[in-house]
């Protein structure tokens, strides 16, 4: 088991930048700064990087190495299974340095939106026999199919427009005034509600942003990290997988009626706990992988905050809020601070961990980080303080 | 006077199909209806693939089917992503639960009804676009 037994030691980032404007950095140059950046985080010489863990088709390792200077690798592994792997990609970093394939492994994840836009990606996915069911309905976007979702979330749970802004105005509030964040202007709720309708029931603020920029971490043995520059934050837990009954559905959308409801997440989030050897009640503050505000509900219902059916009501309260019981997206996410596929959200939870986060929330020892509710594998991890 | 949704963008959709997913689209060129079903235990699966999930046979039938099935749930796609969706809008992708195919719920889209009047349970009907490629796509109308 991984448990405890490995760390983050390392943190790097290049800027946020919105959609295309990272231009002309090429994505290589975007993913070389984000590891030069973590490995000098963890005052470690990039020479030492022995292992290198993606999600989403990754980079090609050969090009990083020669790149970087990258002597020697002896573990490059990949999460498929689009953002739903950004979380779990730490996982298979901590699996490696634990099973002694490797000793400092990088886990780099980002994106560039030039040509190939996020909001309209399945249309870039290869025409295959089974994809010309969802394309011929006109779906060519993530979130025609998780408006899909939503609809019926609203229909049997009875969740309103109300309970799914509540999630876009908490993130919103917390990237305000977020040095990072690019998007700082005041929303209100009549703001949300007068928004224009992109895909019912999705107006433009259930929407995640479309943006530009590469993070990395880098993992090593909790031992080894003892005697690092700087404090560890521990891989308390990561899990990754899910079940038949969501993952051959979403694109396809026969999901039974239950799994259709959720994110997709139980069985991951089970495995999980543990794993992790913690509850719910021990999460002190969560990163929760927010592509589609419905989707945030949805996992907060998978990883045990509420019940089923309870999501709405549950940001209602102002749960997620950073004075509420669980403080979620403190950096304002995906949908206001910046979207790196996920990365943004180990990021946060590794500042949060080492108490060194602008909204950092007082005492938190835990943290929990959700990769996309997406095509299976998809993905948990759980990072304590040292 | 209420919105009316009309076919999703043809330039969309391109046809591509394989010895398993065929006979859905022979079948819709024929102007009816059909869903895999295994030759062996009857569990239906929808988009066909080379294996029943349920007991891994490859035997399959095409029934006829009715053409009707009760509306999922939908999306009303409001807003051109793509400059190929210009002058298709709105179009509306719906998951529709097939009458007489448990289990198979297949992907289309609603035509041809007042928006206003959509909702989830609603009971819908086939019918068949005749596109400009020649492929004929189903479609559904609220059978009501």
């Amino acid at each position: 088991m991984i448990a405890r037994r490995t760390a983050i030691v390392g943190l790097g980032a290049t800027p946020y930048w919105r959609r295309g404007q990272s231009a002309p950095r090429s994505m290589i140059e975007l993913v070389g700064q984000a590891v030069l950046a973590a490995c000098d985080d963890a005052g470690l010489p990039v020479a030492e990087i022995d292992g290198l863990s993606y999600y989403s088709g990754g980079f090609d390792s050969s090009l990083l190495m020669e790149t970087l200077g990258i002597p020697e690798l002896r573990f490059s592994a990949m999460l498929t299974g689009s953002g739903g792997g950004s979380a779990g990609a730490v996982g298979l970093a901590a699996a490696a340095v634990v099973s002694g394939l490797a000793r400092t492994v990088v886990v780099v994840g980002g994106n560039q939106q030039g040509e190939t836009r996020f909001g309209s990606i399945t249309k870039s996915y290869d025409a295959t026999p089974e994809n010309a069911f969802f394309e011929a309905a006109g779906l060519i976007g993530p979130g025609h199919m998780f408006a899909l979702l939503a609809q019926r979330q609203m229909h049997d749970y009875g969740y309103t427009r109300e309970m799914f802004a509540e999630v876009a105005l908490s993130a919103r509030d917390n990237a305000m005034d977020h040095p990072l964040a690019l998007m700082k202007k005041p929303l209100t709720l009549d703001d949300y509600i007068a928004a224009s309708p992109l895909a019912d029931p999705l107006c433009l603020y259930d929407f995640c942003l479309e943006s530009d920029g590469a993070i990395a971490v880098v993992v090593t043995s909790a031992e080894r990290a003892r005697d690092l520059a700087r404090k560890p934050v521990i891989v308390q837990g990561c899990t990754h997988g899910g079940e038949r009954s969501w993952g051959r559905s979403l694109y396809w959308m026969n999901m039974p009626e239950r799994a259709f409801l959720s994110s997709g997440h139980q069985s991951v989030a089970r495995d999980l706990y543990a794993q992790a050897g913690v509850a719910p009640s021990d999460i002190d503050v969560a990163q929760i992988y927010d592509h589609f505000t419905p989707m945030v509900i949805a996992q907060l219902e998978d990883y045990g905050f509420c019940k089923p059916g309870e999501g709405g009501e549950f940001v209602a309260s102002g749960a997620i809020r950073r004075n509420g019981s669980l403080p979620v997206n403190t950096d304002g996410g995906q949908l206001s601070c910046a979207y790196v596929w996920g990365m943004t959200h180990i990021r946060e939870a590794v500042e949060q961990m080492r108490g060194t986060a602008f909204h950092q929330i007082a005492g938190a020892e835990l943290a929990l980080v959700t990769g996309g509710p997406s095509n299976v594998p998809m993905s948990g991890l759980i990072l304590a303080g040292a | 006077m209420s919105e009316i949704a009309v076919a999703p963008p043809e330039a969309l959709f391109t046809l591509t199909a394989d010895r398993w997913t065929l006979p859905f689209w022979d079948a819709a060129t024929g102007g009816w209806l059909t869903a895999c079903r295994c030759g062996r235990c009857g569990a239906f699966r929808m988009p066909p693939t080379p294996f029943c999930p349920e007991c891994r046979s490859q035997d399959v039938e095409w029934p006829r089917l009715p053409g009707t099935g009760r509306l999922f749930s939908y999306t009303v796609v409001r807003r051109a992503v793509v400059p190929e969706m210009e002058g298709s809008l709105p179009y509306v992708p719906a998951l529709i639960d097939l009458d007489e195919a448990p289990g198979a719920r297949l992907i289309s889209a609603l035509v041809g009804c007042a928006i206003d009047r959509i909702r989830i349970g609603a009971p819908v009907r086939v019918t068949f676009e005749q596109r400009v490629d020649r492929v004929k796509v189903p479609r559904f109308r609220l059978d009501e």
